[in-house]
């Protein structure tokens, strides 16, 4: 087994390492260190912007870029929130907690050195994970039916909605909201135009561009403007020689950083769990292991090493499901399934047979982007801390004029900048009514799947909606979503006293 | 927040107006409705051949579930602290601004081409910010649309003309 992986890990350097896939890897991760810094733009929102760009180059270099993007962001946030303690991405916001009491000790450039460190190792452990065990979940799921695939989609779906951010019911309607606009459009079968409205610009279906900037881009601009204040960068002032860690320093980080790691690997398994959920966890088992929990929060070298490092094994991990059973767990997997999909490739577990010169590209991807960021981030931090000062008044119009050339461009019709601005409005409003948007993504993207797989099973079972209890594998999927849904249900009845303890800091810092 | 009134039921209906829930259930309640209903147009089909309305029915019905479950907890739960729909300060010229940006992208796209599209709409919404004024709104506009012109026309070959008059 290790032979082969080997043997397609060789194959895949060969194709990460083309000159035209490095240099979209290297533009990947450079934009996403770069968007990571900024306060105010997120990676979704810079996916999105930058979606409609891949559609001219090839598939590998689209992905490989997208995902550069994805963890390049990873690198830029932490700086952000060690720094200037602004939790911009929300799983650095644990990061705060330490990192910027470090920084007030003038020990801010070694939290930033750790955090690299403990970064590499993190997403070193995540890409191993992905090597070993897609092709063995791939193997499980190419033996799915119709049936099993519905009910597996069924569990990413809710585990998507209900283990984010916010009220779990509030998750599964956004999911519903997201399921539906997948329907707009031809239905696949009959042709039959559904929820179009009799516009003939909505036949093949709402853009999925458009979806993504509206919700991440336009209802983003409408809940910051005004609202950032000034950057104080009264701490940025590191050198590159401030980098380096003490030895003492290091020594207690290790443990940390390896503890972090297993934490954020484990949870990347669990669809909805993403790097945000990782990185909490791993702080409070730090906090709780530690022989001096009181130290907590007022600069342990520790409090940051951990999270960092859960952080990025799980955005590594995020890879996993997403490309081996074509589920994502959260909304920016979705977007690069969705780039998937535009280019043109059916995304499931028989992606890496049919294109394995994406995925082993995309894995060796991100063992030469992970290089290049420590790469980027080492001699180039003084530039990024100058990054930090660009005041949201000149991002966010500059942002819009992309948003809207870029949905634009998908078509060349303006209709589409329509579509988004109207969405980016119904957006803002469900924002405001406390719904939390990426899950629509995520629905989006599932749903025409979904809907033919559903009606798949539905016929070879002649009518029997009991078909999915019957076959075991597929029973073994709705048990699962039934203990979700129980559970999520006792913990709104009596929530867990644990969580409380350790999380109050954490959830004033992530709102 | 809570008012003393002399009937009780009042009082708990103008408490559940207050509530961020009561809109949030209601929309959904009426959104999945709506889906339901309009799927009834399409042929449903029976389960063994579903036509092109089952699969909406289905969601329809489900998020009309969902809509009422989070209804619920509006009645059920007491009123919260921030149960404010608006953020406290309300950006009504930076939301106009934002949406205004766009929605001029496409007039001046569709009449007078790229050039004067990107302009005005960095413009626009430039202007959103407090601390922006004509002039560091219109220096941004320039120093968007020169080189993003350049990118999209020259680079790119978006099929988009420069400038136009489309009368």
């Amino acid at each position: 087994m290790i032979a082969t992986a080997l043997q397609d890990l060789w194959y895949g350097f060969g194709v990460a390492l083309e000159p035209h896939n490095l240099m979209w890897c290297f533009i990947g991760v450079l934009v996403g260190n770069m968007v990571g810094v900024l306060p105010g733009m997120g990676p979704l929102a810079t996916i999105s912007i930058l979606l409609p760009l891949t559609f001219g180059i090839k598939p590998v270099g689209a992905i490989l870029m997208l995902s550069g993007v994805f963890y390049g962001a990873q690198y830029g946030g932490a700086i952000c929130s060690i720094l200037l303690n602004l939790p911009c991405h929300p799983p650095h916001a644990v990061t705060c907690l330490d990192g910027f009491p470090l920084t007030k000790q003038g020990r801010g450039g070694a939290a930033l050195g750790i955090t690299v460190i403990s970064s590499f190792v993190g997403a070193s452990w995540g890409i191993t994970e992905m090597i070993f065990l897609s092709p063995i979940l791939v193997t499980v799921a190419l033996k799915f039916g119709p049936a099993e695939i519905c009910s597996l989609m069924l569990l990413g779906l809710l585990a998507g909605s209900t283990l984010a951010r916010g009220s779990p019911l509030k998750g599964v309607a956004m999911t519903i909201c997201g399921l539906l606009l997948g329907i707009v459009g031809s239905d696949i079968e009959t042709g039959t135009p559904r929820f179009t409205f009799g516009i003939p610009n909505l036949f093949d279906g709402v853009e999925i561009v458009a979806i993504a900037l509206g919700l991440f881009g336009i209802a983003e601009f409408m809940k910051s403007v005004n609202q950032l204040s000034e950057v104080d960068t009264k701490y940025t002032n590191v050198k590159f020689k401030d980098l380096r860690p003490t030895k003492d320093e290091l020594r207690r980080s290790w443990g940390a950083m390896f503890r972090g790691t297993i934490i954020g690997s484990l949870c990347a398994l669990i669809p909805g769990t993403g790097p945000t959920i990782a990185s909490f966890i791993s702080y409070a088992t730090e906090k709780k292991i530690s022989k001096t929990p009181e130290k907590f929060g007022t600069g342990m070298i520790e409090g940051v090493a951990c999270p960092e490092a859960s952080t990025h094994s799980s955005v590594q991990g995020d890879f996993i499901p997403t490309m081996s059973l074509g589920i994502p767990g959260d909304a920016v997997m979705a977007l690069i399934l969705g780039a998937l999909m535009i280019q043109g490739i059916v995304p499931g577990p028989q992606l890496i047979s049919e294109h394995p010169d994406i995925f082993w590209g995309l894995v060796a991807s991100f063992w030469i982007g992970n290089i290049m960021l420590v790469v980027l981030n080492v001699p180039m931090i003084g530039l990024w801390v100058k990054l930090l000062t660009i005041p949201y008044r000149y991002l966010y119009p500059s942002a819009l004029f992309f948003v809207c050339i870029g949905v634009y461009s998908t078509n060349n019709d303006m209709f589409q900048v329509g579509e988004t601005i109207v969405i980016g409005l119904i957006g803002y409003m469900l924002l405001l009514l406390d719904f939390h948007p990426a899950p629509v993504l995520l629905g989006f993207v599932l749903g025409p799947r979904f809907e033919e797989n559903f009606r798949r099973a539905m016929l070879i079972s002649r009518g029997d909606i009991l078909v999915f209890v019957k076959h075991p594998i597929s029973a073994f999927f709705v048990a699962l979503c039934v203990i979700l849904i129980l559970a999520q249900i006792y913990v709104r009845l009596r929530p867990p006293k644990v969580l409380e303890e350790n999380m109050p800091a954490v959830g004033e810092l992530v709102d | 927040m809570i008012k003393k009134s002399p009937w009780e039921g009042y009082a708990l209906l103008e408490n559940l107006l207050h509530k961020r829930d009561f809109y949030a259930g209601s929309l959904m309640t009426l959104l999945g409705a709506g889906v339901t209903l309009n799927s009834l147009s399409y042929n449903t089909g029976t389960l063994m051949h579903m036509g092109p309305g089952m699969f909406p029915f289905i969601l329809g019905c489900t998020l009309t579930f969902i809509g009422v479950l989070i209804f619920g907890t509006a009645v059920l739960t007491p009123l919260g602290e921030d149960e404010r729909i608006l953020p406290v300060n309300k950006e009504w010229l930076g939301w106009f601004c934002i949406l205004a940006g766009p929605i001029l992208f496409i007039i001046m796209g569709h009449y007078f081409g790229m050039a004067a599209a990107t302009f005005s709409c960095v413009f626009v919404s430039a202007l959103g910010d407090r601390q922006s004024t004509w002039l560091s709104s219109a220096v941004l506009a320039l120093c968007i649309t020169v080189p993003g012109c350049l990118l999209f026309s020259y680079v790119l070959q978006l099929p988009f003309p420069l400038f136009r008059w489309g009368f």
